[in-house]
């Protein structure tokens, strides 16, 4: 029995798992003290759960539950961890170092930090959406305080060369973060061979609860932060203001799940991924964006030539997905991160973004194809562009007419 | 289960089971990111809308003018660090008796060149009058006064203050955490230009708040990323806290006068009951809010009584749960100039939408025995 729409929009955020939900329910309930009240076991109780989560959160990365932060997600990691780092070691030097492919999360920080004097460089990534290592090299300065990369893509689902990055910048003495709000779950992280100073996590990304999230700041040797969140001196006085106790027994539950099924989960959304691949991958003009290899098994973004994009969207209905366009309020711009692989905006319009997760059917990868086929093949139908290329015409060398 | 009589309603208070049946779809089948535009996310957005639109009006603020934080501290740091950002550095002036998360993003000001200043309360901890025509003759540029204290319950002249405050063109910001729910709060007949309110003290989930904002304050996000909250608030939104909140809000608004007539005279037995043992009420000759209480008896140290409070059943506090671990004496006592051994033996109770007379006999019994213990233990240590 198909739901409609299917959900192929993992990346954008999971349902909560059922598990979670349970785990989170007592903490929405009869278990609703402050975990700051030192005065009860009200508090006491819900300390005691934050505490077994922050656990939790350590053990699926191997790390200290020591060095997990809570905050409320990972965009407000993100800024902690980047603004945190920059402004605690700008005695050392200004200059930030990222990749153009990252979230808006890391690129609107790093932008807010080079208003306030920071230099800061977008590396371009190679057009399989992996950043060249040399490139990275040779783009650090003396003054170089702070590079972050991000583990897993959003967007086209690939996987930076983390272990590599970690021991350039770690010979060099230059804090290393890691937004990792995509990769839990879905790749092995083991932050004691991993030489990376900050990561950031979500809890909604790994079938948690939305609004939590942490981050993770290495004590051996010992990342240092500027807190960004002043109040009661939580969380060390690393991040101020009072603790979500369900938030957090929900992402620790998750995480726990996470730890524990992903080996058996990822083979089986790679097996479901590869046969949506071969799937599409016999419609004629279609691109996969971004590193089939290096690459998280939950992803497909491909894109659909002589497809208007908007109309793609409208026809798929049926299938929720994401597209490579954001919505802004006046205009439609072609994703940026499509833009990086060398993607013209026409294409970059035209492409799909399709996450599978935990809870993706056979039958709902099969309906999918299926759609695909028949709205595409329709589309074609439809457009003029293809008629012509259909026909042998070079589109490049077509002299348009302006109107 | 052990389950005390919980007595800490300014702490934190149990979900309404009105909001938390609204928040639960919103952690189960209506998973969807309100940014994606397929019907998951227009679902969510829209529920988003909602919630906004009832805390708006329980507040009386348009919800254009309401931006969805994490929780109050993440809204008084967004303020008072936000507006700092794109003003050029003056004086900020905060009431001495406000919370942490106001005070200290207040003085991180300082290291951009900000200047200080706090406005000193009298002996009630109300907002000292000549204190305050000073600071305004030094023209701030910012000022924060909360309007209801979390320790003593007092309530400020937050409308006069902020109709001061306009007269010399400063952003007036008031901390309402503490007042919402309990005493009618009208952004817009208070008159300030901004207002912090958070989900977890009127019944509605932990881990969501508000910035209540005139729209002509430009505000630098605290939070850069996807843009969210009109680019103030970045981050995927919390779509079942934001309901629980927007419904808590609604509910919590909707029986104020009543629920703060039975509270008030739930806590006027308290008091009395108190004040027969000997007890010493802080600031009971302010105005207040309706359901807090805060004590002390001398040669009482507030946490061992609390915690032999806790073993009989009664879940009260010694000053705010956000500085409970810390030994000091409470801020809000010492700056009305109450001496350190007194404020010391400082408890809080504060009651609550499912507190009830027994409740409060209990207490009062409880408390009494337990006084009687401590004091029949230092006779005898005394005597030997």
């Amino acid at each position: 029995m198909l739901k409609f729409p299917i959900y192929l929009d993992y990346s954008a955020t999971t349902p909560v798992d059922p598990r979670v939900a349970q785990a989170m329910i007592p903490w929405l309930t009869e278990h609703f003290g402050n975990p700051a009240s030192r005065s009860h076991a009200y508090g006491w109780e819900a300390e005691k759960a934050v505490e077994d989560a922050r656990e939790e959160v350590a053990r699926l990365v191997n790390a200290d539950a020591k060095e997990i932060v809570w905050t409320s997600g990972a965009t407000e990691s993100n800024n902690l961890a980047i603004k945190g780092a920059a402004q605690f070691y700008k005695g050392k030097g200004k200059h930030i170092l990222t990749l153009k492919t990252e979230h808006k999360a890391v690129l609107d920080t790093f932008r807010e930090l080079e208003r306030q004097g920071f230099e800061a460089t977008y590396l371009d990534v190679q057009e399989n959406g992996l950043v060249d290592l040399s490139v990275l090299k040779d783009a650090i300065r003396p003054d170089t305080v702070l590079v972050s990369v991000m583990f897993v893509n959003n967007e086209i689902g690939v996987v930076q060369p983390i272990a590599e990055i970690g021991e350039i910048c770690r010979e060099k003495g230059i804090v290393f973060h890691v937004d990792a709000a995509q990769a839990t779950g879905k790749v092995e992280i083991d932050l004691s061979k991993l030489k990376v100073d900050l990561m950031s996590f979500s809890a909604h990304k790994t079938y948690g609860p939305k609004g939590i999230g942490a981050l993770y700041v290495r004590r051996k040797p010992r990342a240092r932060l500027e807190a960004q969140m002043h109040g009661g001196g939580h969380e060390r006085g690393l991040r101020s203001g009072t603790l979500a106790t369900h938030q957090i027994v929900g992402m620790g539950e998750a995480f726990r799940i996470a730890r524990e099924e992903m080996k058996t989960e990822n083979e089986r959304v790679r097996v479901l991924r590869d046969r949506l691949m071969k799937g599409l991958q016999d419609i004629d003009a279609t691109y996969i964006n971004g590193d089939v290899e290096h690459r998280v098994p939950h992803n497909l973004n491909i894109s659909f030539a002589y497809v208007e994009g908007e109309s793609l969207i409208m026809a798929i209905k049926d299938v929720a997905v994401s597209s490579g366009s954001a919505c802004t309020s006046a205009s439609l711009e072609p994703s940026y991160v499509l833009r990086a692989l060398g993607r013209n905006d026409e294409l970059a319009h035209s492409s799909i973004r399709f996450t599978i997760g935990r809870f993706t059917t056979e039958e709902e990868v099969d309906y999918t194809i299926d759609l695909l086929h028949k709205k595409i093949g329709k589309l074609r139908e439809l457009s003029p562009l293809w008629e012509m290329v259909q026909d042998g015409v070079d589109l490049d060398s077509v002299q348009w007419a302006a109107h | 289960m052990f389950a005390p009589v919980y007595l800490d309603w300014n702490a934190t208070t149990p979900l309404d089971p009105v909001a938390r049946a609204a928040m639960l779809p919103w952690l189960d089948a209506r998973f969807g990111n309100a940014s994606s535009r397929h019907e998951y996310g227009r679902q969510a957005r829209a529920a988003i809308d909602e919630a906004r639109a009832r805390v708006a009006a329980a507040v009386g603020a348009h919800p254009t003018e309401v931006i969805f934080t994490s929780c109050g501290s993440e809204a008084n740091n967004l303020f008072i660090k936000g507006a700092a950002a794109l003003m050029k550095p003056g004086l900020v002036a905060v009431g001495a008796i406000e919370h942490p998360c106001v005070r200290e993003p207040a003085k991180q000001l300082r290291r951009g060149g900000w200047t200080l200043r706090e406005i000193a309360v009298d002996t009630a901890g109300r907002i000292d009058g000549d204190d305050w025509k000073a600071v305004l003759e030094a023209k701030p540029s910012l000022v924060s006064v909360m309007l209801a204290n979390n320790e003593t319950g007092v309530l400020q002249d937050v409308a006069a203050l902020a109709h001061d405050a306009r007269t010399i063109e400063a952003w007036f910001h008031s901390d309402a955490v503490q007042a919402l729910g309990k005493i009618p709060v009208d952004f817009r007949a208070l008159g300030v230009h901004a207002m912090t309110l958070s989900g977890h003290k009127i019944g509605g989930p932990l881990g969501v708040g508000a910035l209540v904002i005139d729209k002509r304050i430009e505000l630098a996000p605290l939070i850069a990323g996807g843009g969210q909250e009109r680019g103030l608030r970045s981050g995927t939104e919390n779509v079942a806290a934001i309901v629980g909140f927007g419904v808590a809000c609604e509910h919590a608004t909707a029986r104020l006068e009543d629920e703060a007539r039975r509270l008030a005279g739930l806590r006027d037995r308290l008091e009395a009951g108190l004040v027969a043992s000997g007890m010493r009420i802080f600031s009971a000759e302010a105005p207040r809010l309706p359901n807090t209480t805060f004590f002390a008896a001398d040669g009482f140290d507030g946490e061992t009584l609390v915690a032999k409070l806790d073993r009989a059943g009664f879940a009260c506090a010694s000053g705010s749960a956000c500085s409970s671990a810390n030994p000091e004496p409470s801020h809000t006592l010492l700056a009305m100039g109450v001496e350190r051994e007194a404020a010391r033996g400082a408890m809080r109770v504060s009651l609550g939408r499912d507190t009830t007379l027994a409740d409060v006999e209990g207490f009062l019994a409880a408390f009494e025995r337990l006084t009687n213990e401590l004091n029949n233990l230092t006779a005898m240590a005394v005597q030997s």
